[in-house]
């Protein structure tokens, strides 16, 4: 089956990056694919390149990156929410991209199911 | 039926608004992303729900608080084939309002036919 | 096939487990994560609801957050089932769509 992930809210206030991402991790383990994991409201903060969380804490920003790579996700970082937000180019960290909100209605157009994380 | 078949896959979008404007951002995005969706013509229903009935209060004047009032975007939803707005009886209530409180026409509904309109959708936003 | 609601936030200090439980129709499933999870356990100030609508929804509780708040998984409500994220995935792949109320 084919999923879409949205993920609302930034990484460390909140569970919810957290939570997609081992969501994330269980669906691809039972062989489902990831159509795209869309960041929205504070969610865009996953994306920044400048978290740098104490080394004995996960690194959330650093773990979705590293997921990507491994499982060629596509993680797409709203535009208008990022630039409320000051998330740019020049901050967003490997593995995201930032494109438009259709992207998130797209992905709710193509996936079988739209799972959403966070506030 | 064709055209729908030609032009691509049209889903049930659910947009669920359950908070109120200004306090956090919430109602404005949401706008946002149902704007997008008119724009690849799926079958969008707006659901204003709990505090979302709010939303939809008329006069609201945001200059003290130095806020844009983006409230007319509701009456604008019309012209995006946006005509689906629901607001449940119940959250009215709760709140001490009635129909007549609200900037845009809508269909009241009780919850329990909120709550069957929403078991029928295929992808439902919620904030 | 029918929904699936989940519910994240604490029903103690949101009512977003108590929208939910007022628009879940029966038959649907519901799964409590993250800090809702305290909305699954006997002996809480809403266990009557929740065991109640456990009669008609079929009520889920994500394990991995009981144990990380050290909740005892052995003393949720009758009726409510404990699983895993594959489980969560499981209950997303059977539902029709899935209704986060946060």
């Amino acid at each position: 089956m084919k999923f879409a992930i949205l993920v609302n809210e930034g990484p460390f206030n909140h569970q919810a990056s957290d939570s997609a991402y081992q969501f994330v991790k269980a669906a691809l383990a039972k062989g489902h694919q990831i159509f795209r994991v869309f960041f929205y409201y504070d969610g865009v903060y996953n994306a920044s390149k400048l978290s740098e969380p104490p080394t004995d804490d996960r690194n959330v920003v650093a773990n979705w990156g590293k997921l990507a790579e491994e499982h060629k996700l596509d993680l797409v970082v709203c535009v208008a929410a990022a630039l409320r937000r000051g998330i740019k180019d020049e901050n967003l960290a490997p593995g995201f991209r930032i494109s438009g909100l259709g992207q998130l209605i797209e992905a709710g157009i193509q996936a079988d199911r739209l799972v959403t994380f966070g506030d | 039926m064709e055209e729908d078949m030609e032009a691509g896959v049209v889903k049930k979008f659910m947009y669920v608004n359950r908070k109120q404007p200004y306090g956090t951002v919430y109602a404005l995005e949401v706008l946002e992303m149902v704007l997008i969706s008119a724009a690849f013509d799926q079958d969008v229903h707006l659901v204003f729900t709990d505090d979302g009935v709010l939303q939809l209060k008329k006069g609201m004047d945001t200059a003290a608080i130095g806020m844009k009032n983006f409230s007319k975007t509701y009456r604008a939803l019309e012209g995006y084939d946006i005509e689906k707005l629901y607001v449940d009886q119940e959250s009215l209530d709760e709140r001490g309002l009635s129909e007549d409180d609200l900037l845009v026409d809508v269909q009241v509904v009780s919850r329990a036919e909120m709550a069957k309109l929403m078991d029928d959708m295929d992808v439902i936003l919620t904030a | 096939m029918s929904l699936l609601h989940t519910v994240s936030k604490s029903p103690f200090e949101r009512t977003n487990l108590q929208s939910c439980l007022k628009l879940a129709t029966p038959g649907s499933a519901i799964l409590l994560y993250e800090d809702a999870v305290i909305g699954a356990m006997q002996g809480t100030a809403l266990a009557d609801l929740v065991a109640d609508a456990a009669k008609s929804c079929k009520l889920h509780v994500l394990g991995p957050d009981l144990a990380a708040r050290g909740l005892d998984a052995s003393k949720v409500l009758p009726g409510i089932a404990v699983v895993d994220y594959a489980g969560f995935v499981d209950l997303a792949e059977q539902a029709s769509a899935v209704q986060a109320w946060c």
